[in-house]
């Protein structure tokens, strides 16, 4: 491992604009990196060897310049395979680039690779992929968390400096957690969806997963903005500023009891971090006290048919009839679409399809739909009312450090469980982010683990959130990092 | 054709009109009809992963007009729906469509309420390879992108129309009005106006509505007609043999003039609506609908009362004028060019003798200058000819076979003028007199009715060219019978 891949995005961007650092020496550190790496984070890399093009030519005033970026597979790239983690977008070379991703590269960034995923986002631990799980750097028998899986493994194992994911129910900030990063999740509308492969199109949003809350501030900043083909886009009012606090004096976190101590499946050892980190937030001159969102508990019910339900739509244009896979179907119609259909995606894809069918179904749709609607309300004023007593919210961003491999993969509703605190900001639609808060030994015993520390703040307030953050993350000092090796 | 006797029908429409604008609904794709299959197509109107919509606004524009134009209420705030459905002419699986809060609603054109009025997006257009033309039992079929995201306006009524002749009446009003907008083709054989109908019958008087079957692809303003009256008839022979109406659809062969039920399969559809979250809600600025109201022209049903208040039409005259675009146009231009002449003369013509011409030469025939109706009609005010011979001008006009383009100068080459000279007639009237004794004598001693005789003969004499009531006067001035 040399040097300059401790290096965070901010620094080495500065460092070769100072020409202290050759783009291309950077680049082809991480190209190596990527090519040789064993954790199943990258499903497309660039070539280590050349036929790199654009971004090299860095233009002036670029804040990325030369700063490879490790972009989530379900970004659309144009003539780059895109594949969504699915067997059914298998080949798939999109003819456009997403917004998000133009906006990095325009900034100077160069795309790195597509880094692997839980199959159309939807799972919370990278085996939902259709093309293997993803380990995790810090100990190889356990999962990096998902379904930014690819993306955080890389950014934690030094494959990328930094990288983009996306964030439905918890997919950049559990991942993040789990692999011992930040992780930010924006305000949903602050980056543009276009060119992001559609999920539960009104809780995806654009996130970063970065080594330090600096980085996040900086891709952010690159990524944000209204954009034409997106009318859910706004961007971020005034853009955001570059995180600088030292000290929270006068700032006020609650601390939402549903979603820490009471939290269902919470681990000691994650518990007990999380204290340590309120004790740091106090240290710097921060108010904690206890507040209610009287319905978060509920936050999962509802994601688990909202989210399904636009799922069920959203997927509904893989029919074998214009791109990707397309199965043998007996010159009958309907046999086509339900071999294609039934070849291509995998089981979890296939039971939230059907979860989302049946909710959205005559005679269903009010018991479950039109429910969970009002449950997302209730949610969406529980925040409210929290924030108009608090600056932030804080819990711990998973339940549980990294679990094994296949320790939740017969039970979807304990693999659901993961994102037990993650859900309920989603659905409220407002910024969080996850940083490091320390490492803890998982229930039952075992190597530390990183355990991370999740912030909320009100709807657009993103430079508000990085500034805490930032002078959180200095007050933990994580400077661990994954021993790379077997576990 | 109208509605079997102890019967009421009662008859529902729903058309779809395609909206004229550049570009397709949610994409920037042009519209198009009649290019090379899918050559107007890109990642968002093919459904690539990724792909959002973005709401034309001129779409917008215009679907508010005729909202407007139908005397609507306009939602503040419409939602976008996803109406899912897995066919090869939805790309993405569903078709982006308004749902429970449609873009207007409670309007009435002509007397039949308006139920709603929204905006969607068009299916691409299938091409099945094969025997039925249907996709059941078709070698293959082919998709055809280009028309697929055409903006188009869903209007449904409420079931105010209970005649197959109303109902196609006032589908063309509708049609008219639409066109008056500019805002579509409006064109029923090439699909930019599509026509559905809900068809029940009941006893008369009934409360209840019967069962109503749904009428589809009546692409013809007269199939529209049939298809309605013939779903009548099959209704009425179901309940006469005792049966019950079931709930199904029907497709029209124009061909055969049946109808032909759709298998359940084909439109029993659980749509699932969901409330599009790709879109934000459609809020109309204020600026909006001004623009909208003030882009309005004068849409048929108040030209009709306009023509009845200003100019004394009598009202089937004014509807004929009003509700066809063309001959309304044409007899504002001879009202302009028609000073001296009534407002209701000139409609008399145009929707009388000219129509009439123009049905006997048909297409062949050529067009009439406004300025030459007018002219002659004010020879016929002015007496310098007769009626009938200014039927005879207008029959030369049109004539495709005639090579004369000037009323003066018909009625010179075919000596038409009438005999104005006042000796000349008392001449002829004192000869016919002559000629016809017994019918005088008559005359003179009392019965006004035994006249014709005379008058016959002057007429014979004259060719037709004396006014007839000058031609009664004299001749009862001259027989002391006035
Ligand atoms: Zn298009």
């Amino acid at each position: 491992m040399t040097d300059v891949l401790e290096l965070t995005a901010a620094q080495a961007a500065r460092q070769i604009e100072a020409g202290e650092l050759g783009a291309d020496e950077y680049l082809d550190a991480y190209a190596e990196a990527a090519a040789g790496e064993e954790l199943n984070a990258y499903l497309w890399r660039e070539d280590p060897n050349g036929g790199r093009g654009g971004g090299r030519d860095r233009p002036a005033d670029a804040p990325l310049g030369g700063v490879p970026v490790a972009v989530k597979d379900l970004f659309c790239t144009e003539d780059v395979p895109t594949t969504a983690g699915s067997r059914i977008l298998e080949g798939y070379r999109p003819p456009y680039t997403a917004t998000a991703v133009r906006k990095l590269t325009d900034a100077g960034a160069l795309v790195l690779g597509k880094t692997n995923l839980d199959e159309f986002g939807m799972g919370s631990s990278n085996e939902n992929s259709g093309y293997g799980p993803v380990l995790n750097p810090w100990d190889r028998r356990r999962v990096p968390g998902g379904s930014s899986g690819g993306s955080a493994a890389a950014v934690a194992a030094r494959l990328a400096p930094c990288a983009i994911g996306t964030d439905t129910g918890g997919s950049v900030r559990q991942p993040a957690s789990l692999c011992g990063i930040v992780g930010l999740k924006p305000t949903y509308g602050a980056i543009s969806r276009q060119g992001m492969i559609a999920f539960a199109s009104s809780l995806d949003q654009c996130g970063t997963l970065t080594r330090d809350v600096a980085d996040a501030a900086l891709l952010l900043r690159a990524m944000e903005g209204r954009d034409r083909c997106d009318s859910t886009s706004v961007g971020i009012e005034g853009g955001v500023e570059l995180p600088s606090r030292e000290d929270l004096e006068g700032l006020r976190f609650g601390v939402p009891r549903e979603l820490s101590a009471d939290a269902e499946g919470l681990e000691a050892g994650v518990s007990a971090a999380f204290e340590r980190a309120l004790g740091l937030i106090r240290e710097l001159g921060g108010e904690v006290d206890e507040c209610e969102l009287p319905h978060a508990a509920h936050g999962l019910s509802a994601y688990y048919v909202l989210a399904p339900a636009e799922a069920s739509a959203n997927l509904a244009r893989y029919d074998g009839v214009r791109f990707g896979l397309r199965a043998d179907g007996d010159a009958d119609l309907l046999n086509m679409y339900e071999r294609t259909r039934d070849a291509g995606f995998g089981a979890e894809v296939k039971r939230r399809i059907m979860l989302g069918t049946y909710a959205l179904s005559s005679g269903y749709y009010e018991a479950y739909y039109g429910r969970a609607q009002r449950v997302r309300t209730r949610i969406v004023e529980d925040f409210a009312g929290a924030f108009g007593r608090f600056d932030y919210l804080v819990t711990p961003t998973s339940p549980t450090v990294a679990f094994e491999l296949g320790a939740r993969t017969d039970s979807p509703l304990a693999m659901y469980l993961s994102d037990y605190c993650t859900v309920p900001m989603s659905l409220a639609g407002i910024p969080t982010i996850s940083i490091p808060a320390g490492l803890a030994e998982p229930d039952g015993g075992g190597p530390e683990l990183p355990v991370g520390l999740q912030i909320a703040a009100p709807a657009f307030a993103e430079s508000r959130l990085l500034d805490a953050a930032h002078a959180i993350e200095g007050a933990i000092g994580f400077d661990a990092t994954p021993g790379l090796g077997g576990g | 054709m109208s509605v079997p006797s102890g019967y009421e029908a009662v008859i529902g429409l729903e058309i779809h009109v395609q909206l004229s604008t550049q570009t397709k609904m949610f994409c920037g794709c042009a519209l198009s009809f009649g290019d090379q299959p899918n050559v107007h197509t890109c990642p968002v109107c093919l459904a690539h992963p990724g792909t959002l919509p973005v709401v034309n606004e001129r779409a917008v524009r215009y679907a508010l007009q005729i909202a407007l134009a139908l005397g609507c209420e306009v939602a503040p705030r419409s939602i976008f729906h996803r109406k899912n459905y897995f066919y090869p002419d939805s790309p993405k699986g569903y078709q982006i469509s308004q749902y429970d809060i449609p873009l207007a609603a409670n309007g009435s054109l002509a007397g039949v309420r308006i139920h709603r009025v929204h905006l969607e997006e068009d299916a691409a257009k299938m091409v099945h390879l094969g025997e039925s033309g249907r996709i059941h039992g078709s070698a293959a079929s082919l998709v055809d992108f280009n028309r697929g995201g055409t903006p188009l306006v869903e209007i449904v009524t409420e079931p105010d129309l209970h005649d197959p002749g109303e109902a196609r009446q006032w589908a063309q009003l509708l049609r008219t009005t639409v066109e008056q907008l500019g805002v579509s083709d409006v064109n029923m054989e090439e699909g930019s106006l599509r026509c559905d109908a809900n068809v029940s019958i009941r006893p008369p008087g009934a409360e209840e509505l019967g069962t109503k079957t749904e009428l589809k692809n009546m692409n013809s303003f007269r199939f529209l007609e049939r298809g309605i009256a013939a779903e009548l008839e099959r209704q009425a022979s179901v309940l006469e043999a005792g049966g019950e109406v079931a709930q199904e659809t029907f497709h029209f062969d124009p061909r055969t003039g049946s109808l032909t039920p759709l298998r359940s399969k084909e439109y029993a559809h659980d749509y699932r609506y969901l409330p599009e979250p790709d879109l934000v809600p459609l809020a109309p600025t204020e600026q909006m609908l001004r623009e909208a109201r003030e882009a309005l022209p004068e849409l048929p049903d108040q030209r009709r009362r306009r023509y009845e208040a200003e100019f004394g039409v009598p009202e089937v005259t004014a509807r004929q004028l009003a509700f066809d675009a063309e001959l309304g146009t044409y007899f504002e231009g001879a009202l302009e060019a028609g000073d001296g002449v009534e407002p209701s003369v000139i409609a008399n013509w145009v929707t009388g003798d000219l129509a009439a011409a123009r049905r006997h030469f048909g297409a062949d025939g050529r067009e009439v200058a406004p300025a030459h109706l007018v002219a002659v009609a004010r020879m016929v005010v002015e007496k310098r000819i007769t009626h009938a011979s200014g039927r005879e001008v207008l029959d030369a006009l049109v004539d495709p076979g005639s090579s004369i383009g000037d009323p003066e100068e018909v009625v010179e080459s075919r000596q038409l003028a009438a005999v104005s000279d006042s000796s000349e007639l008392e001449a002829i009237v004192e000869r016919a007199i002559e000629a016809e004794p017994a019918a005088a004598e008559k005359v003179r001693s009392g019965n006004p009715k035994a006249i014709g005789p005379i008058v016959g003969a002057v007429m014979r004499e004259t060719k037709g060219r004396a006014d007839g009531g000058e031609v009664t006067r004299l001749i009862r001035e001259k027989l002391g019978a006035a």
